[in-house]
């Protein structure tokens, strides 16, 4: 670890790729980029200016189906679609809810946009306000990310008083307003009916849907929920139009994506790629390979199920198509490298610990299955007290527990679980028998 | 009742930010503002007690239970009163990977707590907490609202003195990859027509 460290090889990222032209994260990273100066003297609030001066609402919506961009919070539904679901304009008030509750494990690339590049994201949100025809926009925050609140904040009072937000904008009687909302530690919240409830003041339960959010969302009022980098694509793709963004990825997947590395890779971090990039390109060429022996990674935060560390996932290219063909999901891009001597049953101990405690209690396979049953099996298995017969009631569980609660948590859960048993049953089974773990616990901790 | 009566309303003094937080809603979503209440308390006071949740209560027009409910619901509301440094271990995987588990032990050691104690003297507190979306600069340590990136031991042991001495020092922010910043990613150009040289 220390030779790792030791040796910190030098930054090759996106932006050294001749091919390729950084645009969502150009900023980031780069000092005072999170003022409204820096954001207007780089070009910012041109594209929701050309969008509400120059395009129809109906527009812009065809702009972004014709982009392809596809929902980045890790579910991948076609953006210009759901917005197209907004039912007519009836004179109730509209929402559009940027959902910035990220907190699936292994994911961190809005984060750095709602820090270093608010404005971004503000526009954003404008555009996407006036492309549904909704008035005032709910950006809801995870609480831990204070400081994005509190840039956010400012941002958004920057851009009140500069008559970015507010009555009419640009010189048209278009208004839009942002109500900035922080949340308090709940993964749940990241499902957009209990972010909803959440917002509301009530607990963050998920909603039943049908009605979907387009017909009774926020205060039951016509709204529509997007991510983080959704929103901020939604910016480059009226800019720059939407063949420019169409022109980068695969047939299936077009855009581009933001991949998060973690674990043991030279170069951890975020990277800006273009769709269809393979796993190998983004793990060896840009992440700079693993610093030590490798088994397994998730593609795309703790929730999608994990693939061994070989050249037949490796090469796999990454987009939604393909990694849902082979038994996953691309989700929200979190990469992340699981060392060989990692004991799979106590990573996925962990995993499984983070969903029962996120579990809201609400249905009865996540409340008995995944947080009561499925941690205790696997403190059991860790415990040394496995017995035969253990791993098939694990599976058992977790194929009851499967498709059949109330929102995708319980999912998030079990598909990880059934991956790991697939792929490393054989850990499972030494465990079991010898009640102890294949790969004993070793200090990871770096100086 | 009469104990709870006495204690001056938080609120009281505080009219603007009241007024500015129930301002931000439309009048049909007046709860909106339970939990921007309620964190207004915590972060003056480090929790929220009884009296205040029956404060909020009050401005909101509901009951008190159900305020109570809502604060139950997340895990970042304390109903005890935490340390002046609230020091939160992101505990979830990639953070594991990274040491985390280690660096709960090491702080456990160091503080005398245990997960979710306060000290007597009200100085520290410690919660192993659920991802806090550092991934790829693990293992990162939350002290009340700010982040500490890419701790290790020897860093650890610093912000630990530092707090000891009342100081906060300044976030410590790892930027890599491509959110490094554009001058950072300049010199590799350099390095590589210079070539072998490098």
């Amino acid at each position: 670890m220390s030779d790792a460290v030791a040796e910190k090889p030098k930054a090759i990222t996106s932006r050294h790729d001749p091919r390729f032209e950084v645009t969502l994260y150009k900023y980031i990273g780069v000092e005072n980029s999170h003022t409204l100066e820096f954001y207007k003297s780089h070009g910012g609030y041109e594209s929701a200016k050309k969008a509400i001066t120059t395009m129809q609402p109906a527009q812009v919506v065809d702009e972004l189906k014709k982009s392809g961009l596809r929902g980045r919070g890790g579910a991948g539904f076609p953006t210009g679609l759901k917005w197209s679901f907004m039912p007519p304009v009836d004179g109730r008030q509209r929402f559009i809810v940027c959902n910035a509750d990220e907190s699936e494990p292994g994911s961190c690339k809005d984060r750095y946009v709602l820090e270093d590049d608010p404005h971004q994201l503000i526009e954003g949100m404008i555009i996407a306000g006036y492309a549904i025809s909704a008035t005032k926009g709910v950006l809801y925050i995870r609480g831990e990310y204070y400081q994005g609140y509190e840039r956010l904040y400012n941002a958004i009072k920057e851009a009140k008083a500069e008559g970015f937000l507010g009555k009419n904008l640009f010189g048209t009687d278009f208004e839009f307003d942002i109500m900035l909302h922080r949340g308090a530690g709940a993964y749940i919240c990241g499902e957009e009916s209990a972010l909803m409830n959440s917002f509301e003041g009530y607990r963050a339960n998920p909603r039943l849907k049908p009605p979907f959010p387009a017909q009774a969302g926020v205060y039951s009022l016509p709204t529509t929920v997007n991510n983080v980098t959704s929103l901020a694509c939604a910016v480059h793709i009226v800019g720059k139009g939407a063949d420019w963004f169409a022109g980068m990825g695969t047939d299936d997947s077009k855009g581009i994506h933001h991949v998060q590395v973690s674990g043991p890779a030279r170069r951890r971090g975020v990277y800006e790629v273009p769709m269809g990039i393979t796993y190998r390109e983004i793990i060896f060429d840009l992440a700079g390979g693993p610093t030590e022996e490798v088994k397994a990674f998730i593609p795309g935060g703790s929730s999608c199920p994990m693939f061994p560390f070989t050249d037949q996932y490796l090469d796999m290219p990454m987009e939604y198509a393909s990694v849902a063909k082979a038994g996953s999901m691309l989700g929200t891009g979190g990469i992340m490298l699981i060392p060989q001597n990692k004991c799979i049953v106590d990573a996925l101990y962990n995993v499984v610990r983070f969903y029962a405690h996120e579990s809201c209690g609400k249905c009865t396979p996540c409340r008995e299955g995944v947080s009561t049953w499925v941690p205790r099996m696997y403190q059991k298995m860790l415990a040394g007290l496995g017995e035969k017969g253990d791993l098939e009631l694990l599976e058992d569980v977790s194929s009851n527990i499967r498709g059949r609660s109330f929102c995708p948590l319980a999912d998030a859960c079990i598909m990880p679980v059934q991956a790991s048993i697939k792929h490393f049953r054989h850990e499972y089974e030494y465990i079991i028998e010898h009640g102890k773990s294949m790969y004993p616990k070793q200090s990871r901790w770096a100086d | 009742m009469v104990e709870l009566a006495t204690i001056k309303p938080f609120f009281a003094e505080r009219q603007d930010v009241l007024n500015e937080i129930l301002g931000r809603y439309p009048d049909y979503g007046r709860r909106s503002a339970i939990m921007p209440l309620l964190w207004e308390v915590q972060r003056a006071e480090r929790y929220v007690s009884e009296a205040r949740v029956h404060e909020i209560a009050e401005i909101i027009g509901i009951q008190p239970t159900e305020v109570k409910g809502v604060m139950s619901f997340y895990s970042t509301y304390h109903e005890h009163q935490v340390g002046k440094y609230h020091l939160q271990i992101c505990s979830t995987l990639a953070c594991s990977l990274a040491g985390s588990d280690e660096m709960y032990d090491f702080i456990s050691e160091e503080t005398g707590l245990v997960n979710g104690e306060t000290d007597r003297q009200g100085l520290f507190s410690i919660q192993k907490v659920e991802c806090l979306g550092s991934c790829t600069t693990a293992p990162v340590l939350q002290v009340n609202d700010t982040y500490y990136e890419n701790v290790g031991k020897s860093r650890c042991k610093v912000l630990l003195d530092a707090l000891r001495r009342g100081e906060m020092p300044e976030p410590w922010r790892e930027r890599y990859g491509d959110n490094e910043g554009v001058e950072k990613a300049k010199p590799l150009q350099n390095t590589a027509k210079t070539g072998g040289n490098a």
